[in-house]
């Protein structure tokens, strides 16, 4: 016959979803925060959003054109990136701050490692952590929210070396819903958990990671405490456990496989933060946690394969 | 209702309704038939005719080589008109019987119906099985007689009737199920008495409520045959997860379904071989869904074997528009044709044509890691982990994540959002696998 057959491997049909829609989902999960960050930091915030996605979007095309790749900017990945990398930082820093560390995550963490997926760390954690080493005072600089940036100490600093929360820290209520200084993101738990909750509904991440992750901070700055819930709630709704449970730590390239590793990737997590806040120098841990069970997510991999259908029985015959 | 399944699976949209409601139409034999003389899994048959013989309905043109094969008969009256290799469906070249039809359609005089099934023992029903030239009809082609011959310390306890039909696009085994329940139930009467099963099961899935409700009025109450309703989901009739949802029993990796008592058997090779019981006649029909975008108007037919692709588009009021692809059987597990001349087989279960839009291969991405295919594999394989071995060519790495236990159902390449070739490699990992364990037995 004269028209042309396509003979292909099976299946013929495909799901509709595709990466673009993935990571779509993800921006607009991560719309209530940044509408909170803008709505609790005013214009600068929104001026250091926009740079940072800009500067990330940009940086992944140019990457791309250079090294001759097709450019892949259309999949929105850079745009989380961008994103979370705004949303990590203090509203207080100057505007090339996100735009250095869009280009590292982008250039360096991304694409020289082979682009999307094969990040061997989170992108926007890295680039957190590259700024925090590199610029630790502009990092560090907490303002309250609000037009006129009073300077102001993070939640998290009220209960470093403490076993209960201390008089004149804010209150749980501030903190829950993000009226206290701290990164522009990170600050409200309630939107991260607005927009966590419509990731885990369009099943684009399973609910294990945040789950265990926050479960184990809190029973372990539960038993620190002996048992006072209050500074237990602390923990769970400050810093930055709530964004990188939800969004950091559920970065598909960077994270197991199978629900067994994503458990004990988790719970991995848990510790290492709860160990940092309590005993560690600083006041805060989830970034280096998060980048440290990263690096460890090849090797739970290799140990959690599951036991494939069948298989238990041949054993026990 | 309580539905059964199995852990996994997919959702893919159903597309059954344009021809769900269609009656099965019997289509009048064809001028020519080309009749494959190895359209089972096992050893291809040798012609027992020549050129100009004539032949008759039934007649046996394909003599079965060893066990694990199974006799080819002649589908129309006429003149022999060739026994050549020819290119048939799946890229294969076979030897093959084209028969000139006389439009007479003659019985041959050996067609006869076989008396009672209350006269007949386990091995006279066999070999009927086994004359009849009997094959898995819904798209596996094993020979049945062989499923139907399992070593004595083997026993089987359940028959399964797979009327599950999840691949979406066919609805053959559907109509069938809603139109003759009582022959398709007299099949699996009989599969049970051919190997002493205690009990029988029809599975069917929830989506074909109405064929559940016209198989359950035909089943008395004392009879030890069930309908399970199983949960709509993909690969529902899978072999192994369709005895799972059935049994609550897992098929050993590496193992058969006699391995726990089960001998599965798809609904149009049951009502086959209820027919055949009923008229003598072999497996020289078979009833097969022709649908897709392509086709002016989807039919189920029941089709002589070897009637070709075209003459059954033709019937169904040809193409509407350029065809891009032809699939044998459904979407998820069907094998896309590079002609339209090629002959419906013993396995074709269904006829899909897809326009050029639909057959566009989409464009893969890198993986992201999302780990969707794990979720979903119904053997719990890691489908991304053995697929970039695969690519990488680390074989026994593949093996080492089982790489062999792969059903092929396809819902990895199809959930997968980067459209990742990984089916398709594991594909090759299997058959290079297989290829280094033959060369090691050597």
């Amino acid at each position: 016959m004269e028209e042309k057959l396509i003979v292909s491997s099976s299946p013929h049909i495909r799901d509709d979803n595709s990466v673009s829609k993935v990571m779509g989902d993800v921006v607009i999960a991560l719309i209530p925060a940044t509408l909170g960050a803008v709505y609790f930091f005013r214009t600068r915030a929104a001026i250091l959003i926009l740079v940072a996605v800009i500067t990330a979007v940009l940086a992944e095309a140019a990457i791309q054109k250079l090294r001759k790749q097709p450019v892949t900017v259309s999949d929105m990945s850079a745009v989380v990136t961008g994103l979370l990398i705004a949303l990590n930082l203090s509203p207080a820093v100057s505007w090339w701050l996100p735009a250095i560390g869009s280009v590292f995550a982008i250039v360096v963490v991304k694409q020289i490692f082979g682009g999307l997926g094969k990040n061997f760390m989170n992108p926007a954690l890295a680039a957190r952590i590259l700024l925090t080493l590199s610029w630790t005072e502009r990092m560090t600089e907490w303002v309250s929210p609000g037009v006129d940036m009073v300077s102001a100490a993070t939640p998290l600093s009220f209960v470093k070396g403490e076993v209960a929360v201390p008089a004149g820290a804010p209150s749980l209520f501030d903190a829950f819903i993000g009226n206290i200084g701290g990164c522009m993101g990170e600050t409200s738990a309630l939107l991260l958990l607005i927009g966590g909750a419509y990731l885990v509904y369009r099943k684009v991440i399973s609910i294990h990671i945040p789950a265990v992750y926050i479960g184990t901070v809190a029973l372990l700055t539960l038993l620190n405490s002996g048992f006072n819930v209050e500074y237990m709630a602390y923990h769970v709704v400050s810093g930055g456990l709530m964004i990188g449970a939800i969004y950091m730590a559920t970065d598909y390239a960077s994270s197991p496989l199978t629900t067994e590793g994503k458990v004990i990737y988790a719970v991995g997590c848990g510790v290492l933060t709860a160990t940092i806040r309590i005993f560690g120098g600083y006041a805060e841990g989830v970034g280096f946690s998060i980048l440290l069970m990263n690096v460890a997510t090849p090797l739970i991999d290799r140990y959690t394969a599951p036991a494939i259908y069948g298989e238990v029985k041949k054993q026990n015959a | 209702m309580n539905f059964l399944t199995f852990k996994g699976g997919i959702h893919p949209p159903d597309s059954k309704s344009a021809t769900s409601t269609k009656a099965i139409e019997t289509m009048k034999a064809p001028k020519e038939v080309i009749i494959p003389l190895h359209q089972h899994i096992g050893a291809p048959c040798q012609p027992t005719v020549n050129p100009k013989d004539e032949v008759k309905v039934g007649q046996m043109i394909g003599e079965p080589q060893g066990f694990v094969s199974a006799p080819i008969h002649a589908s129309v009256s006429g003149t022999v008109k060739e026994v050549a290799i020819k290119p048939i469906g799946g890229g294969r070249n076979v030897q093959c019987v084209v028969i000139e039809s006389d439009g007479l359609d003659e019985i041959h005089p050996d067609i006869q119906p076989y008396g009672s099934i209350e006269s007949m023992d386990e091995k006279q029903i066999i070999e009927m099985v086994q004359k009849a030239g009997m094959v898995g009809m819904g798209g596996a082609t094993f020979p049945t007689h062989v499923k139907l011959s399992p070593p004595p310390e083997k026993p089987i306890e359940t028959i399964i009737i797979n009327g599950a039909e999840c691949e979406p696009y066919l609805t053959a085994d559907y109509r069938l199920m809603l139109e003759d329940p009582e022959t398709l139930v007299l099949g699996l009467k009989i599969i049970m008495k051919s190997v002493g099963a205690k009990q029988g099961m029809i599975g069917i899935e929830a989506n074909k409520k109405d064929a559940i409700d016209k198989v359950l009025k035909v089943i008395h109450e004392k009879e030890p045959i069930h309908v399970v309703a199983l949960q709509t989901k993909y690969p529902q009739g899978a072999e192994k997860q369709l005895i799972e949802a059935c049994t609550k029993r897992q098929v050993p990796s590496g193992g058969l379904p006699m391995d726990v008592g089960v001998v599965v058997n798809n609904v149009g090779s049951a009502y086959q071989i209820a027919k055949t019981y009923q008229t003598g006649m072999p497996l020289i029909e078979r009833i097969t869904t022709v649908t897709g975008s392509c086709i002016a108007e989807p039919k189920n037919l029941k089709v002589k074997i070897g009637t070709s692709i075209k003459e059954l588009v033709e019937f169904c009021g040809g193409y509407t528009k350029t065809p891009g692809k032809i699939i044998f059987g459904g979407p998820m597990m069907g094998m896309a044709q590079d002609s339209d001349e090629y002959p419906i087989e013993k396995g074709t279960s269904g006829v899909l044509i897809f326009d050029e839009n639909e057959a566009v291969i989409p464009d893969p991405v890198n993986c992201i890691r999302c780990s969707k295919c794990i979720e979903i594999c119904p053997i719990y394989l890691m489908p991304v982990t053995i697929s970039e071995y695969s690519l990488a060519d680390r074989m026994p790495d593949a093996e080492r994540y089982n790489a062999l236990d792969c059903i092929e159902c396809g819902s990895c390449s199809y959930i997968c959002p980067s459209k990742r070739p990984l089916l398709q490699s594991i594909r090759v990992a299997k058959s290079t696998i297989m290829a280094e364990r033959k060369k090691q037995e050597k």
